[in-house]
């Protein structure tokens, strides 16, 4: 007989007036007994409503199961089925819009915490193996990975299971991609992504850091160098701005700057070798994960006041609903229905020489309310006339997005973007290109983690048909 | 990890040195950099390539030594290793259709400014230069330009060598008795590059500079290295890691370039300081 409690297992996490000035992870994860509780919760429908929410179809009433039956291993097997990356899921996913959102207990109480589930069983699983693999024999076949992100490690996994030797080329020093130099410490601990880029080499995944396939190699080249197919998993490119006049000031970053910056130059330590601007006060522009992710880096930096402006109000808030909560318990302060008109800046005029020159000095905002729906379904805020204001910060964060890198697309010959920039695949993931298959944000723009992951894997399936057929 | 094959003092404060990077020697071209990161931990720096071997697998580097980076890099000696070295980025100099060229180079901005007069002066091109330093101490480079330019100035700031002033009064001369170049490219300090444009500008003659702000990844991804451009009378950003480095020089919007380069002036200055003091410390 399942529990039958309306109420999942809240999540055990670092009391928010004392996370708010470290770095440490936030979430601590279910002991035993909770998970045991919380398995307990789950009905088994028989119809399985979370499968179908969930991007990659984990078999989720199948691991709850094996968790019930407190065999944790058989539990994280079942989710290795589908998922190549369960500590990383468990932690970044958004689960309440998918595999929780079909939740039947979530129609008379809360749904089952599967999130939270996956990530116990993870890391149960981690803390206990020794990484050591059986290397599956070669097959003869080449493969190389552009990008050391979601989709490539996914793919890259997936292939080299299955007998394919893997290089993956990553542009950057470090491997992980945007676990690594955007997602926050508090939110994914860097451990956790080494512990799965160990795993690829142990399946004898080889990984190339500092190549920039686009530049110190082209796609053409890699076939040259006996590459049979290749993924691009290059991620999201460029980060957008607003267009407002201010946005040159300095104390303005893009959200890919500012994360990049304390995440992957460690900018938030100490005696940093790379700067940051910390402490006084900021604004974070956006509503996504990302802006979610940067305001709370700046107030862990040492800001005494963070805002974050979004032009919609906090229903259409796309963060993760978790991520929200835990900013609004840090003390972030949430300016919603708001959107910046123009940044402000600091000019003595008595002393051209004045090192405050140039830096920002406030953000100038107008006020919003909600219109007809758009076409993405939401309300369209529209302004308010007359109702600017200004808060007084010290630095603005843009976090509205990214458009797609050009760089694989202007050396690629015959690879196909839409408008937007972002590479065409068809629905095995391939481009225009023969044995050029694409997945992640290059393709759809900025997205999940776990779209990202499932596309690596679909496009690790198709090249796998394509060499067996 | 990738060796320092060659080091070269050019002047007091500025270093040559040949890096063991073969994929990287295989695809530069004048006008591209490199992004390098000495130490694990260490900061990611961007530096023009001032030229490649790649029958050796070696690029290199010359670099002035201004902050904590620089100045550890340039405590690296032959033989020795550094920790990552990523390129070629950004896109090469335009050099296509161009028969007179005028090459103006300023300080450290002549190691980048050599390769492209090479590259001119190997496709034909007639090359005139003129570069500039501080003082006869700063000098670097003269015979290698003076290999390939048609016509060499050398300009200092306090006149201990060469011409005194700036590498304006040189090029506006050349522009009042009717010189018709095709291009001009300037490379160095921001202020000498935007009084450039300003002395070509009254003869419309195009100026290409070379720009080099802040960046972190250098691919394209954290916006960083942003400048502002007018366009058409329209006001555009652009990203010198992957629109550039070079630019059209009427375009750029240099005040704000220049502002935004000071952005962690006070930081850097006083890393240096530190890690001046630590390798005094050392020895």
């Amino acid at each position: 007989m399942a529990n039958m409690r309306p109420t999942r297992n809240p999540m055990p996490s670092q009391e928010p007036a004392k996370r708010a000035h470290n770095f440490d992870e936030v979430a601590l994860g279910y002991t035993e007994e909770m998970a045991l509780d919380e398995a307990n919760r789950c009905l088994h429908c028989k119809n399985m409503p979370c499968v179908s929410g969930c991007p990659v179809n984990v078999h989720i009433p199948d691991f709850i199961a094996k968790i019930r039956e407190g065999d944790y291993e058989a539990a994280y097997q079942v989710i290795a089925e589908t998922s190549s990356l369960p500590a990383v899921c468990g932690r970044v996913c958004p689960q309440e819009n998918q595999c929780e959102k079909n939740c039947m207990r979530g129609i008379k109480g809360e749904s089952v915490g599967i999130g939270r589930l996956e990530r116990f069983v993870a890391d149960w699983h981690n803390a206990r193996t020794d990484g050591a693999v059986t290397k599956p024999a070669p097959n003869g076949h080449k493969v190389a990975v552009v990008g050391s992100g979601p989709s490539g490690l996914a793919c890259a996994g997936d292939l080299a299971k299955k007998g394919y030797e893997v290089v993956i080329y990553e542009a950057l020093h470090t491997t992980g991609g945007v676990l690594v130099y955007g997602i926050p410490e508090f939110r994914l601990p860097k451990a956790i992504v080494a512990k799965e880029v160990e795993g690829l080499k142990n399946l004898g995944v080889k990984l190339e850091t500092n190549v920039v396939i686009g530049k110190t190699l082209t796609v053409d080249e890699l076939f040259e160098l006996g590459f049979e197919a290749v993924f691009i998993g290059s991620g999201a490119g460029l980060p957008s701005f607003m267009n407002i006049p201010g946005e040159s000031l300095k104390g303005v970053y893009s959200a890919n700057e500012f994360l990049t910056r304390s995440n992957l130059m460690k900018a938030y330590r100490e005696k940093p070798v790379t700067p940051i601007m910390k402490g006084g006060k900021v604004a974070v522009v956006g509503g996504g994960n990302v802006a979610m992710d940067a305001a709370r880096t700046a107030l862990r930096l040492g800001a005494e006041t963070v805002y974050v402006v979004y032009r919609r109000s906090i229903e259409e808030l796309p963060a993760r609903k978790e991520e929200v909560e835990h900013a609004q318990e840090e003390g972030i302060d949430f300016r919603l229905l708001c959107n910046p008109v123009e940044i402000l800046g600091y000019q003595n005029p008595d002393d051209p020489r004045d090192e405050k020159n140039g830096f920002v000095s406030g953000i100038k905002c107008i006020r919003m309310e909600l219109g007809e729906p758009d076409a993405s379904g939401r309300r369209r805020p529209v302004e308010v006339p007359g109702s600017e204001f200004v808060l007084d910060v010290d630095t603005v964060v843009i976090s509205v997005g990214t458009t797609p890198n050009p760089l694989i697309k202007k050396t690629t010959e015959g690879l196909e973007v839409n408008p937007k920039g972002g590479i065409i695949v068809n629905e095995d993931g391939l481009t225009s290109r023969d044995r050029v298959y694409a997945g992640g944000d290059a393709v759809t723009g900025a997205a999940t983690v776990i779209s990202a992951m499932g596309a690596g894997k679909k496009a690790a399936a198709s090249i796998d048909a394509y060499f067996t057929k | 990890m990738y060796q320092i094959a060659s080091k070269k003092i050019l002047n007091p404060t500025v270093t040559q040195m040949e890096i063991v990077a073969p994929l990287v020697a295989k695809k530069a071209k004048p006008g591209q950099f490199i992004i390098l990161r000495v130490d694990e931990d260490g900061e990611r720096i961007p530096l023009t390539i001032a030229g490649a071997d790649q029958a050796r697998g070696t690029v290199k580097i010359i670099f002035q030594i201004v902050g904590a980076t620089t100045e550890k890099l340039n405590h690296k000696n032959e033989g020795e290793y550094i920790s990552d070295f990523v390129g070629p980025l950004g896109k090469p100099a335009e050099t296509e259709n161009i028969k007179k060229v005028c090459i103006v180079g300023g300080g450290v901005g002549c190691a980048i400014a050599l390769p492209i007069a090479e590259q001119f002066h190997a496709l034909g091109a007639e090359v005139t230069s003129i570069i500039g330093f501080r003082s006869k101490d700063l000098l670097i480079l003269e015979d290698e330009f003076a290999a390939v330019s048609d016509r060499l100035t050398v300009m200092t700031d306090d006149g201990s060598y060469a011409r005194q002033g700036n590498v304006t009064v040189p090029l506006k001369e050349l522009l009042d008795a009717g010189e018709q170049f095709d291009l001009i490219i300037t490379i160095g300090p921001l202020i000498m590059m935007k009084f450039v444009v300003a002395t070509a500008k009254p003869f419309g003659t195009p100026v290409t500079v070379s720009m080099n702000p802040i960046m972190i990844d250098g691919t394209g991804m954290c916006g960083g290295c942003r400048l502002t451009l007018t366009r058409d009378g329209k006001k555009i950003t652009q990203f010198a890691c992957v629109d550039g480095p070079d630019f059209n020089g009427y375009e750029v919007d240099f005040d704000e370039a220049m502002s935004r380069g000071r952005m962690y002036f006070a930081f850097e200055r006083k890393a240096h300081e530190e890690t001046c003091n630590l390798f005094k410390g050392a020895k």
